[in-house]
């Protein structure tokens, strides 16, 4: 029904699609798999009209078509739910809605509509309430206010980009759910995910990308894991990564009885109780937005608790911000790399001083010992960029994650705290970082890792803290535990109530 | 801007640009810039080349005319310089002009009621109140700023109507000369409190303070520490919080200096030129120093430069006056520079490259 | 302490705050798209002195009225094409719009200063509702920019809140890539809300030297563009807090003027800073109150948006 023919996309020095051609069919769920940067949201960016290809051609229905602006995929039926949703937070459902009702009158009428949303919404399962304000539902439920804006715009083909990215794995079971039903309605679905088993378990056809080019289409009963990974890949996958355990068990920091507000001045964290050892991986996992980034806030020293206290080696460092932190040994690897890891416009010499800029005595900063270091650490992690001198927002994902492993890593910290810190980085640079966190912890660093991929918190933890709604729903071992518990978790049950039935 | 294709060229983004290609950017920006704010001079029945050469004739035309455009420069220079340190940490410090009049105002007072003082005292005395009373204005609107994130835009430009009413109430009441003929000027300050002048130019000893700051300021960013955080602040809030900088420490230091610099240019302005006080002692410095600002994009030594340029235009404007027009219309010639200046930006993130067949 | 003296003050408070508010109504339009307009001095003062220019010499203050909102409407068209099709920086490209129109507004009024008025808008009774005491006199024995000034509030608020355009202009500034995705023209909108705020600025300087203080003098703005500004983030986006502010400015203006009358003995000078002060005050008091951002600010004000995110 819908096909890309040989389609090219170009940006300054990256070639993201190259000849890729693709097609779906009414009431299919095809599948489009490929690591981190290998091409499949462009792909789909040109096919929603946001981007137009360098070179290739788009078929609806047999008819070749030219999408000059989103307005003209939409015309055709096309619409996309993106990993970051297109809401406006302080609107209601409802008016978000009505953003997407094609031919909406100039006054409109609101209870029309709202009878409208929850008729569409209970016809597929996907029940909502028109009045509520986008910032007040939980992810889950805004991916379902994006997923009924679509079928009110008359979507006959939908694109979901990662979409379990954010969910419970219950929550990820129903929305399959949901799209199973759409799918026998004749409706189309194209699936960008990078997870191998929920594409193998959900969908008709998958075609895989790799380094911008398509690697081949197969049927889903006829392919395999192991199949699917040399296609991704390119090679055979190393299993994972072995561990060695270390030694000492000394308790290096511990949060007692911590409650913190977040910005919006809402308490994000309640009554945590933590103690991290050294040598130590110590996974946090949980559905974005349930307290972790607070968490981290919290333990690197940018956020100040209501209650509670912080030790450091025994020591009560409760008070102290950011800069004590940073010279206790407390590293911190954000999420968010660009802004808050990184000043974007200055350059990686510039950069690399962001933590250690104080150790020069006197006024002055010597610029020649940065540059030495940046040199050396440059190369030591293999960073690539264009030029030391340009603005670091220039670089790639996966280099920028890795220039800042390497400042934090060089700065030889006692704690590393990292963020979501694989989020987007394609299978080389994930499994480069991976390597280094285990390293860092063989090494007698204590690492706390906040991360929603559960495939690699059961592989890389010693210990698993389960969070939701600010609080810790329990501890466990990733040895004694299964997805199915931590899931349950996530979504609010304690780890001791499920263990008790 | 989407990818476009003009014939066998298309327009694509790039990642570099060269000082060359920046460099002719900036001049198309200037010359378009007048051109358009010539059609408005056109467009109402006066020759703009007439109007441009007369400003070319008068500013840089004479040594007369030079030396003028000197004497401009240093306020401008001054202002320019401490608004540019604001403007690196995104604090767009639009206070510049009621920053210069306290540095006036407190200049002033020494001038006034301590002339007994020998110059060697009395000017670093004056300097210090200009510094003092400049900063502290700027101060003013740094403080909700920093621990209230308040629109420092909007506060500092109010600041500005305040100093100059502020100006106006000494000039019209207690330090009104008395043997001034009612006019809203205060008593012709002693020789003590004037900085002396080239030969029988204008031109204060000023200048060289001017120099001075322009370099510091250029060292002060590059190589140390404070200018360091000056950076990372201003390139993003988040990463100096991250780095465990005091951005509330940095708002209010910066504000302080932008605003001391400022000061400092309106106690040279009382004490080498004007040598009173009066009611306008600023034809509109302190805005004029925020086209300076980012004309020069915040580098201290094209400051200068652009300092210069502007001060020309300052003197042609005013020689423009005995023709009938209004000295204030070259603003309109700056600010247009600027739209083209602003808009031609985008052309560095962009070039033409022959398409492949 | 005469009644009837504080009945004159408040009507003049009203009068002084009608310049401010239709600056403001403007730049909450603009703001709301998320674009942010530091330009509105200089458009304000374009407008006064072409709708002075033409209003006198055409003998029509409709005219006048017109052309201000041409020349405002112009002025934001420049603006926009910078911040929108060039994506520049919205702060500088405002302030270069100030500056300019200093310059312009100076320019094109030489021959103006001290020419007397022609045509001016003067206060119109409403029958019956201004014979109610007290407010009869304050709100409905006004010139008919005043009244007008009201029912734009009326009807900015029901077409930010009823209407799809209105949808779309608040939509357009807290993210402006789902308005994009979802097949509405952001550009459009943007440049659209741009420019209407454009013209109601310069319909708030033709009041000013049409109806406020009829004449034309350089600089007659006298900073009320940036207090429109201020007053915006009072209004926390909203037309009727607007109103609220506009006025509330104009009558602190307007005692200002007047306390000396009333046997205050501070010097005028003062007096003439109190509205700066007070718009500071305000600034200060409204964004400590609105740090919660779900009712406050438009989540992109100030940043460029292009579909090309690399």
């Amino acid at each position: 029904m819908v096909e890309m023919r040989k389609i090219v996309k170009e940006f300054p020095g990256i070639l993201a699609n190259d000849q890729v051609s693709f097609d779906v069919n009414s009431g299919e769920i095809h599948a489009l798999l490929g690591e981190n940067g290998a091409g499949k949201s462009t792909l789909m960016s040109v096919l929603t009209g946001l981007y137009r290809p360098d070179g290739g051609d788009i078929y609806i229905e047999g008819k070749k078509t030219d999408f000059l602006s989103p307005k003209d995929a939409v015309n055709c039926g096309i619409g996309m739910v993106h990993q970051h949703f297109k809401l406006v937070q302080p609107f209601t459902v409802a008016e978000n809605v009505m953003l997407s009702i094609k031919g909406l009158k100039q006054i409109y009428n609101l209870n029309e509509i709202e009878q409208q949303i929850i008729k569409q919404s209970e016809a597929f399962g996907l029940s909502i309430d028109p009045k509520a304000k986008i910032w007040q539902l939980s992810v889950g439920e805004q991916q379902r206010v994006e997923i009924i804006k679509l079928l009110l715009l008359g979507a006959k083909v939908l694109i979901l980009d990662e979409p379990t990215a954010v969910l419970t794995p219950q929550e990820a079971n129903a929305l399959f759910k949901t799209l199973l039903k759409m799918v026998k309605n004749g409706k189309s679905v194209i699936l960008i995910s990078h997870k191998m088993n929920e594409v193998l378990e959900n969908t008709d056809r998958i075609t895989v990308l790799r380094d911008g080019k398509s690697i081949g289409t197969v049927d889903t009963k006829t392919t395999n894991e192991k199949e699917l990974a040399k296609m991704m890949v390119g090679r055979n996958i190393n299993g994972q990564s072995e561990k060695k355990s270390y030694r000492k068990k000394e308790k290096i920091f511990s949060l007692d009885n911590a409650s913190a507000l977040g910005d919006s001045g809402l308490l994000k964290l309640k009554n945590i109780s933590i103690d991290i050892y050294d040598g130590e991986i110590l996974g946090v996992a949980g559905v974005d937005g349930n307290g972790q980034k607070e968490l981290a806030e919290a333990v690197a020293g940018l956020r100040s608790l209501k209650t509670g206290g912080i030790s450091f080696y025994g020591k009560d460092c409760t008070k102290s911000g950011r800069k004590k932190r940073i010279n206790l040994g407390i590293s911190y690897v954000p999420e968010d790399r660009m802004t808050t890891g990184l000043a974007p416009d200055l350059n990686a010499y510039e950069n690399m001083a962001l933590i250690n800029y104080r150790k020069y005595r006197g006024f002055f900063i010597r610029w020649d010992k940065v540059r030495n270091d940046t040199d050396r650490l440059i190369q030591k992690f293999d960073v690539r960029l264009a030029s030391k001198s340009n603005p670091v927002k220039m670089m790639s994902g996966g280099n920028i994650q890795k220039l800042l492993l390497a400042r934090e890593i060089d700065s030889d910290p006692k704690l590393i705290i990292a963020v979501y810190p694989m989020r987007g980085l394609d299978i080389g640079a994930t499994d480069y970082v991976k390597r280094l966190l285990i390293e860092q912890s063989e090494k007698g660093k204590a690492v706390l890792l906040i991360s929603e991929d559960l495939e690699d918190l059961l592989s890389m933890t010693d210990r698993i803290i389960v969070m939701h709604g600010g609080e810790i729903m329990g501890v466990v071992n990733p040895s004694e535990t299964s997805r199915e518990e931590i899931g349950l978790m996530m979504a609010g049950k304690r780890k001791v109530d499920l263990r008790e039935a | 801007m989407k990818h476009k294709q003009l014939g066998s060229w298309e327009i694509k983004k790039t990642n570099t640009s060269s000082a060359l290609k920046k460099f002719g950017i900036s001049v198309t920006s200037i010359v378009l810039g007048l051109l358009f704010a010539g059609l408005f001079v056109l467009i109402t029945g006066k020759d703009p080349l007439q109007l441009y050469s007369e400003i070319f004739q008068s500013s840089v035309g004479s040594i007369y005319g030079l030396s003028e455009t000197l004497v401009e420069m240093i306020p401008l220079a001054f202002c320019s310089l401490g608004v540019s340190l604001a403007f690196r940490m995104q604090l767009w410090n639009i206070g510049a002009e009621g920053q210069f009049c306290m540095g006036a105002f407190g200049a002033t007072y020494f001038a006034l009621f301590f002339s007994d003082l020998p110059k060697l005292i009395m000017l670093p005395l004056m300097l210090l109140a200009g510094f003092i009373c400049g900063g502290l204005w700027a101060l003013i609107p740094a403080i909700p700023k920093a621990f209230w994130n308040v629109n420092e835009t909007i506060s500092s430009l109010l600041l500005n109507y305040v100093a100059y009413f502020w100006m106006a109430y000494l000039v019209y009441g207690p330090w009104k000369d008395p043997k001034g003929n009612n006019f809203p000027l205060t008593k012709p300050f002693p020789d003590s409190a004037t900085i002396p002048v080239f030969g029988n130019t204008r031109i204060s000893y000023a200048i060289f303070l001017v120099v001075i700051i322009a370099v510091a300021m250029f060292f002060l960013i590059k190589y140390s520490k404070w200018g360091y955080e000056i950076s990372v602040s201003g390139s993003s809030r988040k990463a100096a919080d991250y780095a465990g900088m005091s951005y509330v420490k940095n708002v209010l230091m910066v504000m302080f200096l932008s605003g001391s610099i400022s000061g400092i240019a309106g106690m040279a302005e009382v004490s080498g030129v004007l040598h009173r006080l009066q009611q306008t002692i600023s034809p509109g410095y302190g805005y004029t120093a925020i086209l300076i600002a980012l004309l020069a994009r915040l580098n201290p030594f094209s400051i200068l430069l652009v300092s210069f340029l502007m001060g020309g235009l300052l003197v042609g404007g005013f020689s423009l006056q005995t023709s009938g027009f209004p000295s204030s219309m070259v603003s309109m010639f700056q600010g247009s520079i600027l739209f083209f200046v602003l808009a031609g930006e985008v052309f560095n993130n962009y070039r033409l490259v022959r398409k492949k067949a | 302490m005469d009644l009837n003296y504080i009945i004159a003050i408040l009507a003049a408070g009203v009068v002084a705050g009608t310049p401010i508010l239709y600056a403001s109504l403007g730049e909450v339009i603009v703001e709301r798209a998320g674009i942010l307009n530091l330009g509105v001095e200089g458009m304000m003062l374009v407008g006064a002195v072409s709708a002075f220019y033409v209003g006198t010499f055409a003998q029509n203050k409709w005219l006048g009225l017109l052309v201000a909102l041409v020349a405002g409407g112009l002025m934001a068209l420049i603006h926009a094409v910078i911040t929108i099709g060039f994506r520049a920086s919205q702060v500088a490209s405002g302030l270069a719009l100030t500056i300019f129109g200093t310059g312009l507004s100076a320019y094109l009024g030489r021959g103006l200063v001290g020419i007397p008025p022609t045509s001016t808008f003067k206060a119109v009774a409403i029958p019956v509702l201004s014979r109610i005491p007290i407010i009869g006199k304050i709100f409905f024995d006004q010139d008919i920019m005043v009244y007008l000034s009201v029912v734009l509030v009326a009807i900015l608020w029901f077409v930010f809140y009823k209407t799809k355009a209105g949808l779309l202009l608040r939509a357009a500034g807290e993210n402006p890539s789902a308005v994009d995705a979802l097949g509405h023209n952001i550009f459009f909108v943007r440049y659209a809300a741009v420019i209407i705020g454009g013209m109601f600025a310069g319909a708030g300087g033709a009041y000013l030297s049409l109806a406020y203080s009829p004449s034309w003098i350089e600089n007659m703005s006298a900073g009320r563009g940036w207090i429109a500004v201020a007053l915006v983030i009072f209004a926390v986006w909203d037309p009727r807090r607007a109103l609220l502010g506009a006025w509330l400015f104009g009558i602190i203006a307007s005692l200002g003027l007047h306390l000396q009358a009333l046997g205050v003995m501070i010097p005028s000078n003062f007096l003439q800073m109190l509205p700066y002060i007070f718009t500071f005050v305000v600034l200060v008091i409204t964004t400590r109150e609105t740090k919660n951002r779900r009712s406050g600010t438009p989540a992109a004000l100030g940043i460029p948006y292009s579909r090309e995110e690399r």
